[in-house]
């Protein structure tokens, strides 16, 4: 059972575990495997502590429904088996700034974190601007070839490696 | 409590099957090395090859497995609506904000399982306000951009009026030698 503590396994090892995993999430739940609808429940879901009911009644939250939900209990499920991994493996250590970004920009969680924030409003808005994110277009759809996804997918890459050259080649 | 006893039965089980499915996802991704801010950004600074070798082999995987389950009758498929308005724009949008922040939504969640506090106090908040913020815009978003150039839920090959496997099967040569050229290119 050595293969459970290794830190890293090989990338095609990785990609053709998570394609079987997507035939049984067809099989057994009749869904493909997504991520990012989570999170805008999770966000409604909060905003209705605060504001109350009526929260349920914005239109977006009539097309999705703040309910836990089977892909809600996946985004938990991969905490806590990238956590089992990481422990497994040794490599589960608290960290605020990741060593390519302290290269160019220096070991401040402050100014890292409040980038991040940054980052994360851009990929939750176009997450849900494009239906989708790296789970349910990148592997889910392009895997059923829909053309929703393969467009999708394209540009989350052009979007991305434009982007990871301006910060790392024009201003690190 | 009470709630969750009078819930019908479908419902719980398919809970804990999307727990269970998350927990091997959640479990290949950080022996993929995808849970992390330096592999991610390393495959947009086009230095490290990781996250596309994973991605296209599990395309390849689970698109020839899923096509044949289709072929047999044992599944159906789920492709998303689109539209130009809402693939391009929104991809592109997502684009600046996967760079920015290093982690996209599934590889975020593996991320904070990881111990990375960006991701957790960051990268989460960031993308719990980003989503927020969609839904308070989504009724003039929707009227103005979304369904400009809408071309609905189709597949490449019904798009190319062919058989499934017409495309399939030069997909997946495609993805082969694309990892084979990464692969003696030293990437």
């Amino acid at each position: 059972m050595e293969f459970l503590t290794q830190v890293r396994w090989s990338p095609y090892a990785v990609g053709i575990g998570i394609g079987i995993l997507s035939w049984f999430s067809f099989l057994i739940s009749r869904k493909p495997i997504a991520c990012s609808t989570t999170f805008a429940k999770t966000s409604g879901m909060i905003e209705k502590l605060f504001r109350g009911k009526k929260v349920d009644l914005k239109p977006y939250y009539q097309k999705v429904k703040l309910v836990v939900d089977w892909q809600w209990m996946l985004v938990v499920g991969i905490v806590i088996g990238s956590l089992i991994s990481a422990l497994l493996s040794g490599d589960f250590h608290w960290q605020w700034v990741p060593s390519i970004w302290a290269n160019a920009f220096g070991g401040d969680p402050l100014l890292r974190v409040i980038v991040a924030l940054f980052g994360g409003i851009c990929l939750g808005f176009g997450a849900r601007w494009a239906d989708g994110c790296t789970s349910g277009h990148g592997i889910s759809g392009t895997l059923q070839l829909a053309v929703s996804s393969w467009i999708s997918a394209g540009c989350f890459f052009i979007g991305g490696i434009l982007t990871a050259h301006i910060i790392f080649k024009l201003i690190g | 409590m009470k709630h969750s006893e009078i819930r019908p039965r479908k419902d719980k089980s398919s809970l804990v099957w999307g727990l269970g499915f998350g927990i091997v996802f959640g479990f290949l991704l950080h022996k993929g090395g995808a849970t992390k801010y330096d592999v991610i950004i390393g495959q947009l600074l086009l230095t490290d090859f990781t996250v596309v070798k994973i991605m296209l082999s599990a395309v390849f995987t689970g698109m020839i497995g899923i096509y044949t389950l289709k072929t047999l009758g044992l599944v159906e498929l789920y492709p998303k609506y689109g539209s130009f308005g809402k693939n391009i724009i929104g991809g592109l949008i997502f684009g600046v904000g996967f760079a920015v922040l290093g982690y996209c939504p599934g590889t975020i969640a593996g991320a904070i399982g990881n111990g990375y506090l960006d991701a957790l106090i960051g990268g989460l908040a960031g993308i719990l306000i980003g989503t927020g913020l969609f839904a308070a815009l989504y009724p003039r978003l929707s009227r103005a951009i979304l369904n400009k150039g809408d071309f609905g839920d189709l597949t490449l090959p019904q798009l190319f009026k062919v058989n499934d496997w017409i495309v399939v099967i030069p997909v997946a040569v495609l993805i082969f030698l694309l990892l084979y050229w990464l692969e003696r290119a030293g990437l």
